[in-house]
């Protein structure tokens, strides 16, 4: 899959995805306009509300901990020629693996207890990913497909299982008793705290570090390990892969798995972080925003965290907005995010023909603008 | 002599059919075609010849309004036109025949001839007219085609017969033909000149694109050779030779044939018997196929394309499962359910696959990473799990100087090679691993002609060292000057052997009997 259009390898990485942002913001404006808003004071609200304080830049860099779990795993399956759409689902499912471990690992101590409780998160979120890559890779039923399916299946059991199974007996409320002491990860008040800095009182706790950590851990896994050089390969050319004697059925199952597994760092951040208990749909759509991160981010690690920490400014700014502008719904910004979204991710090769003819223009005389670029074959087809 | 005037209407008593001017066409800084000036008598056959990247193509693209010149005339008939679409050129009586037929399977000939130009919403009328009119061309040009047949089912020859039809239906007056006989077996050629014959005794003008001099030799009244986009050289094809047109392609002077010694025949290294392979429908593509190659030995598989050679190369690759059969490398059995490309690569087996893009490389790899497909997991290029990626750079980096690849860069992207390095970069790959077997399939496939004598080098080098090569090419020249045995291949089965003509040189009679094998003729009692 080559780049139809010749652009310079820098205007492609940071160009194209700041164009296409700009161009979000600008047709955000005008709707802001259209609603009587004044859009410069809705931008200042808005990067006030997410960069503006302490407390903003936490509740930021707590929403974009969830976009980059999500956004990694979709980048990751990405890499092998996946589309998983169901990050959702796994990261929902992640949260029942984690619940269990933490409901039932009471008597534990708490550094023996939050890692298990990870692992049972990546384990659960790992299978809900590996059975539609097994599908895909024994009997060819598409992953999109699956990975949709398995999401609403995540959505129904866990309904069922919130309300008949581990519901609190004295509650109405769906959702699971509260997990011991123990199996709150530290939150980074706490770790900050602990060297002496005092912060605000956010949501935002190590499960940041772990996203981070992970986003390192897949760009090595990715491209310095002969397993990611065979993701690679089945992601750009699976005959070559073939050819080159990698099996692309042992590819899908794993890539999806490891996939999966780290979309279920949302339950994690969710619910070791913050709930200290299993809820209803507490992804919240975070495993579809990944979808649009991990557009947005190039399929890289470097990508995913850059355009995480925007949808995370998104996020917490337009929460901001909607509370500073009574004007401005939640409605509103969800259709801003959309917006970011649709230019970003979608309609992200738009600006990349406009782009190529500029560079050829720099780079040669304004005549030998290439006549039809889009069908451009090299000067002589081979054979 | 005819460097064209620089008027179109000056050049005396004759009008040219085409005359192109001070032609110009750069696609980013690469520039195809550099003040093209070619004139194209009326009812002659012209061949353009020259090396793959030549500009041969982009021409003839211009001048059926895929692209656009950037500056230059196009004159048809003397007057000249504007050819912006392959709507224009149709209307200006030129018609293209493309490698690669643009024709549907499902429909019958009548119908893919009519496609486009159905004159009206009704088709009745127009087909009982088009049915006329191929009748009228059939007596003419002695273009035999049963208008109702499928073309799915026509033979590739008649699909070009189709094409050819299609386009004198809509009146061409001038015809291109872009590396016609590609697909074509020797006797289907000699049709196809045949063909091409009458169309010019009744006045029509053929562009006959090619890079194969035996056919610029035997049908064409003029030639032009085109290198780096120029056009170098056009003469009457009486007053040249293949040497001279071979110069002037490349410019500077290159052995047509492979210089190569005696072969010295060791031990049998690759023994197949009665191999198998279905297709997903369950026709056997390969039909029951035995040989026996050596070491020290180049083996030729000669067979029109799609006649089972492409399966049977793979099938020994370990890429395509094998029906029944039996494989022996160096004497012993390969179990049928390992032989996958792992396995066989570590028995020892280098494969050159007929199609680099789709298979050999991974086009949007950094070189160094495509040079390590399918030995990603060697010891050498990192410890456990790790890739170093210092290693693979040093890795190509190495092969670059041994394989004269151009530009040495090892972390550019595979696809900013051209295809002639790309075809090297996949050569040093499997080759420099020392197999004992290789199995080269076109391994000169859209490479220039430099690059084609070092890999003819290096085969030869491998087969002197006492390798056993198996080679698969469309050029029937390149296996008969490389192989010392050749195996015939039609519809999947082995229809004879031979060993080619002791000179190494073309031998008329020999390639109209290796023509005969590949046509599915086989031996009589001989």
């Amino acid at each position: 899959m080559s780049a139809p259009f010749a652009i310079p390898r820098w205007a492609d990485l940071v160009l194209v995805p700041v164009l296409s942002v700009v161009t979000a913001f600008i047709v955000a404006a005008l709707v802001v306009l259209a609603i009587g808003v004044d859009p410069w004071a809705a931008t200042v609200s808005m990067v006030q509300g997410s960069l503006g304080s302490a407390e903003g830049i936490g509740f930021t860099l707590y929403y974009a901990t969830d976009f980059i779990f999500t956004g990694l795993a979709v980048a990751l399956a990405f890499q092998a020629g996946l589309f998983n759409i169901g990050a959702e689902g796994q990261a929902y499912m992640g949260g029942l693996g984690a619940a269990l471990v933490c409901l039932h690992g009471t008597a534990l101590p708490s550094w023996l207890l939050i890692p298990l409780g990870i692992v049972g998160a990546a384990v659960f979120g790992g299978v809900w990913a590996y059975v539609p890559g097994l599908l895909q890779a024994k009997r060819g039923s598409h992953i999109v497909i699956t990975t949709i399916m398995f999401n609403w299946l995540a959505t129904t059991l866990m309904a069922y299982l919130l309300v008949n199974t581990l519901r609190e007996p004295t509650s109405m409320q769906p959702g699971s008793s509260r997990f011991v002491e123990g199996a709150a990860l530290p939150t980074m008040r706490a770790m900050l705290g602990a060297v002496g800095i005092s912060t605000a009182e956010t949501p935002l706790n190590v499960a940041f570090l772990l996203a981070l950590a992970c986003a390192a851990l897949v760009w090595v896994f990715v491209w310095r390990t002969r397993t990611g050089y065979e993701i690679r390969t089945v992601g750009r050319n699976p005959v070559a892969a073939l050819y080159g004697g990698i099996a692309p059925s042992r590819i899908i199952v794993l890539t999806m798995a490891l996939s999966g597994a780290l979309a279920a760092g949302v339950a994690v951040n969710e619910i070791m972080g913050v709930q200290h208990r299993l809820l209803l749909e507490f992804t919240a759509g975070y495993g579809f925003v990944g979808i649009a991160v991990a557009l947005m981010g190039r399929a890289h690690p470097v990508g995913v965290v850059l355009a995480s920490i925007l949808f995370g400014i998104l996020y917490q700014g337009g929460a901001e907005l909607a509370f500073d502008q009574p004007k401005i719904t939640r409605d509103m910004i969800v259709v801003i995010q959309g917006l970011v979204v649709l230019f970003a991710g979608a309609l992200e090769g738009l600006f990349r023909r406009p782009l190529a003819l500029a560079f050829a223009g720099f780079g040669a005389s304004r005549r030998d603008r290439p006549a039809k670029p889009a069908t451009l074959p090299a000067p002589e087809p081979s054979e | 002599m005819i460097e064209a005037a620089p008027n179109p209407s000056a050049a005396g008593a004759s009008v040219a059919a085409i005359e192109l001017l001070g032609i110009n066409k750069s696609f980013g800084a690469v520039q195809a075609n550099r003040d093209v000036t070619l004139r194209v008598e009326a009812g002659s056959v012209h061949g353009i010849v020259g090396e793959n990247g030549a500009g041969k193509s982009t021409l003839m693209s211009i001048l059926y309004g895929f692209y656009e010149a950037d500056s230059g005339v196009i004159a048809v008939n003397g007057r000249p036109v504007r050819i912006a679409s392959s709507r224009d050129a149709i209307a200006h009586g030129i018609g293209m025949v493309h490698q690669h037929f643009m024709l549907v399977d499902s429909l019958s000939v009548l119908d893919n001839v009519m496609l486009g130009a159905e004159g009206g919403a009704l088709v009745a009328g127009g087909a009982a007219r088009l049915r006329t009119r191929l009748g009228e061309l059939a007596r003419d040009y002695g273009l035999v085609v049963d208008p109702d047949a499928l073309v799915g089912t026509l033979a590739v020859g008649l699909q070009q017969r189709v094409e050819i039809l299609k386009a004198l239906v809509r009146g061409a007056n001038v015809l291109i033909l872009d590396e016609p006989t590609a697909v074509l077996t020797p006797p289907e050629a000699d049709q196809l000149f045949a063909l091409l014959a009458a169309l010019r005794r009744e006045g029509k003008t053929v562009l006959l694109i090619t890079h194969k001099l035996r056919e610029i030799m035997h049908i064409t009244d003029w030639v032009s050779v085109m290198r780096r986009g120029e056009v170098v050289l056009t003469r009457e094809t009486a007053a040249t030779s293949p040497a001279a047109l071979a110069d002037a392609m490349v410019g500077r002077r290159v052995a047509l044939t492979v210089t190569k010694g005696r072969a010295r025949p060791g031990p049998v290294l690759l023994e197949v018997r009665n191999l198998v392979v279905r297709g997903l429908n369950g026709v056997p593509l390969v039909d029951g196929v035995s040989f026996a190659l050596r070491g020290g030995e180049i083996a030729g598989l000669a067979g029109v394309a799609g006649n089972g050679q492409s399966e049977l190369l793979e099938a020994l690759a370990g890429m395509r499962p094998i029906a029944s059969g039996e494989i022996l490398i160096e004497g012993k059995p390969v179990r049928l359910s390992d032989s996958d490309p792992k396995g066989m690569r570590r028995l020892g087996l280098g494969h050159v696959p007929e199609d680099r893009h789709r298979m050999g490389l991974v086009t949007s790899f950094e070189a160094s990473e495509s040079a390590i497909l399918g030995h990603h997991g060697d010891r050498r290029y990192g410890i456990g799990p790790w890739l170093s990626r210092r290693k693979v750079v040093g890795d190509l980096a190495r092969k670059m100087a041994a394989f004269d690849i151009r530009p040495p860069a090892p972390r550019l992207r595979t696809a900013n090679f051209s295809g002639g390095n790309q075809q090297k970069i996949v050569l040093a790959r499997e080759l420099e691993r020392d197999p004992t077997i290789v199995l080269a399939g076109q391994p000169t496939r859209g490479v220039d002609i430099g690059a084609i004598e070092f890999i003819h080098r290096r085969l030869v080098a491998l087969r002197d060292k006492g390798k056993a090569v198996l080679l698969v090419s469309v050029e029937l020249d390149e296996i008969i000057a490389l192989s010392d045995t050749i195996l015939a291949l039609c519809a999947g089965r082995l229809t004879g052997e031979r060993r080619p003509p002791p000179d190494g040189a073309d031998n008329e009679a020999f390639v109209a009997d290796l023509g005969l094998l590949m046509a599915g003729v086989t031996e009589r009692a001989a």
